[in-house]
């Protein structure tokens, strides 16, 4: 009687899990299960953030993992100079830093936006394969930069000595933290299903799809391009932000360019230009990682091949492939 | 009726050792139907190019509705209504017909900042492009794919598209090109009606339309106009015939 459609079935299936998983992970005894999943979800905004570009928009940004560092060190430095109770430089005033995350994380989101505003109103100017190289040469010359800064930890990083303060959250509760980057998630996705569906997504998918008819029919095409990346990476400094508290550290290999092509390959693995689809590549790629890392400190040989069938046998990644011929999601 | 809405003054412009466009002068009167022909790399297509904007000249100018357009973007000559399709059909073929269209009026729209509504649900895209598909007799097919509608239904949506952003003068590069005689005739209808209302510049081989649509006639010639003249009056030229109509036979 009840027609369900097969995407509707997957997403209230994906919900289910996604809801009770820290339940469930009590219930098995395995409660470090919830931890891992809390990196899944913080790695799945970031993806969701990139497939903006990538997927809808066709800007193949190999710099992705910039905006991801440029979050997580926002909230390390905060949390450092409010631990040292030193200032943060090159602001007016003596601000002690902070680790409100009402303060910390918009600001993350604010900086890792300038910077994408930056990366991307030059690299933009470029087309293809020059694309790919200067977003990557961009995210290694932060990377470099942070390496060699020492009043940041350098390449050894800074640890960041106390999660964000959320109150009445506590983000030190595994299942809270669990939790609350879920809402954030969520939250993000429904964002971005919102905007690709809207008159400024009808322009990115244009954009992907024939540029030169978009000039032709009036568009200022350059703009539309810039927002959407400065909206990617804030949405990839969010993910920063989460990330520095998970791991409570940051430092320069959040921006290395693998750290980049992971979340690359989370998009595809998951399926280009879905909202929903880099959610699925996130747990597929770090549940492997996970899991095969157990048996060998070699996954890779796995992975590898494994990432060459679904790009070959499942168009549409993942999503593509558990929704059926359909047409991905809108 | 009189007044150009287009001007071309003495384009020039060169690929390598090439003359693609060779003092180019001519201009089009608004609501006028004006036809460029000329024998194959006359330079007809760059002529477009340069007008439309995506073809930066070496020297010349172009005045498009009293303004001087020469240095102006794409976008923004689209934007005051110079609109151009083009010879190899040129859509968005992720889309359906209907969501094309719409892509045409939303630039007309003003800024498409905006990130929440639906612009699947908005009617005030979807009326004028349902509108516009029926004016180019595409309205049964507004929900098909781009990619499964034969060649002379994706060339009736390229002009649709054109169409639907109200524009003051058309650069249409060969409307026909790769149609069959019934499609081709269907367009000639879809076409005739827009005298008087739009001005164009047609780009066309197909010399039975040029003399049937056409107001005024211009021959081209390795990037210069060699007459410019009513269809009887460029029939009747023997330069012309030599130069171009004898190679049809």
């Amino acid at each position: 009687m009840i027609s369900l459609s097969r995407r509707t079935a997957v997403h209230v299936i994906g919900l289910v899990i996604l809801a009770t998983l820290p339940v469930a992970a009590d219930l098995a005894g395995e409660p470090f299960l919830t931890t891992v999943a809390s990196r899944v979800l913080i790695y799945a905004i970031a993806a969701v953030s990139l497939d903006l570009i990538l997927g809808y928009g066709a800007m193949v940004s190999f710099g992705h993992g910039a905006f991801f560092g440029v979050g997580a060190y926002v909230v390390g430095i905060l949390t450092h100079h409010a631990f040292n109770g030193s200032a943060v430089p090159f602001l007016p005033g003596e601000w002690m830093g902070t680790t409100s995350a009402i303060l910390q994380w918009p600001l993350a989101i604010l900086v890792s936006g300038f910077f994408a505003l930056i990366i991307g109103a030059l690299s933009l100017r470029t087309q293809g394969v020059y694309f790919i190289m200067i977003t990557l040469a961009f995210a290694q010359m932060l990377y470099y930069f942070m390496t060699s800064l020492p009043t940041y930890g350098g390449e050894d990083g800074l640890n960041v000595w106390e999660r964000s303060s959320l109150p009445p959250l506590d983000l030190y509760n595994d299942q809270q933290f669990y939790y609350l980057t879920l809402a954030v998630l969520l939250a993000f996705v429904g964002l971005m299903q919102r905007f690709v569906n809207s008159r400024f997504g009808m322009v990115i998918k244009g954009c992907k799809q024939n540029e030169t008819r978009m000039k032709a029919l009036g568009y200022p095409v350059y703009r539309y391009k810039l927002a959407a990346f400065v909206i990617a990476g804030m949405g990839a400094g969010l993910a920063g932000a989460l990330a520095a508290n998970h791991t409570e550290f940051v430092g320069p290999g959040m921006m290395h360019w693998t750290r980049s092509g992971e979340i690359m390959v989370m998009v595809i693995l998951g399926g280009l230009g879905t909202v929903i689809g880099p959610i699925l590549g996130a747990a597929t790629l770090l549940m492997m990682e996970e899991v095969l890392s157990q048996f060998t400190e070699h996954w890779m040989v796995i992975l590898g091949p494994f990432l060459i069938f679904v790009v070959l046998f499942l168009r549409g990644g993942i999503y593509g492939w558990l929704i059926g011929p359909e047409k991905g999601d809108e | 009726m009189s007044d150009p809405v287009l001007e071309v003054i003495e384009l020039t412009k060169s690929f390598g050792a090439v003359a693609a466009s060779d003092g180019l002068t001519f201009s089009v009167k608004r609501g006028e139907i004006h036809a460029l022909i000329g024998p194959n790399g006359a330079g007809k297509t760059t002529a477009i190019g340069q007008l439309s904007g995506e073809i930066r000249p070496d020297s010349g100018r172009v005045r498009f509705d009293g303004q001087d357009v020469t240095h102006m973007p794409t976008y923004r000559r689209a934007q005051l209504g110079l609109q151009r399709s083009y010879q190899i059909t040129s859509l968005f073929p992720d889309f359906t017909a209907e969501d094309n269209v719409a892509m045409a009026i939303q630039a007309q729209q003003g800024h498409s900042f905006q990130f929440w509504a639906c612009a699947k649900r908005d009617a005030t895209l979807r009326q004028p492009a349902r509108l516009a598909l029926k004016r180019v007799g595409l309205d049964d097919k507004a929900n098909v794919k781009v990619t499964e509608l034969a060649h002379g239904e994706q060339r009736q949506l390229e002009l649709a598209m054109v169409l639907a952003t109200g524009p003051t003068m058309l650069l249409l590069d060969e409307p026909m090109a790769g149609m069959g005689q019934s499609e081709s005739l269907a367009m000639m209808e879809i076409l005739r009606p827009l005298k008087g209302e739009v001005g164009i510049l047609l780009v066309e081989h197909d010399m039975d339309v040029v003399f049937a649509l056409a107001d005024v006639v211009s021959v081209l010639v390795k990037g210069t106009v060699l007459m410019t003249g009513t269809p009887e009056q460029v029939r009747a030229n023997a330069e012309v015939r030599r130069a171009y109509l004898g190679d049809e036979g």
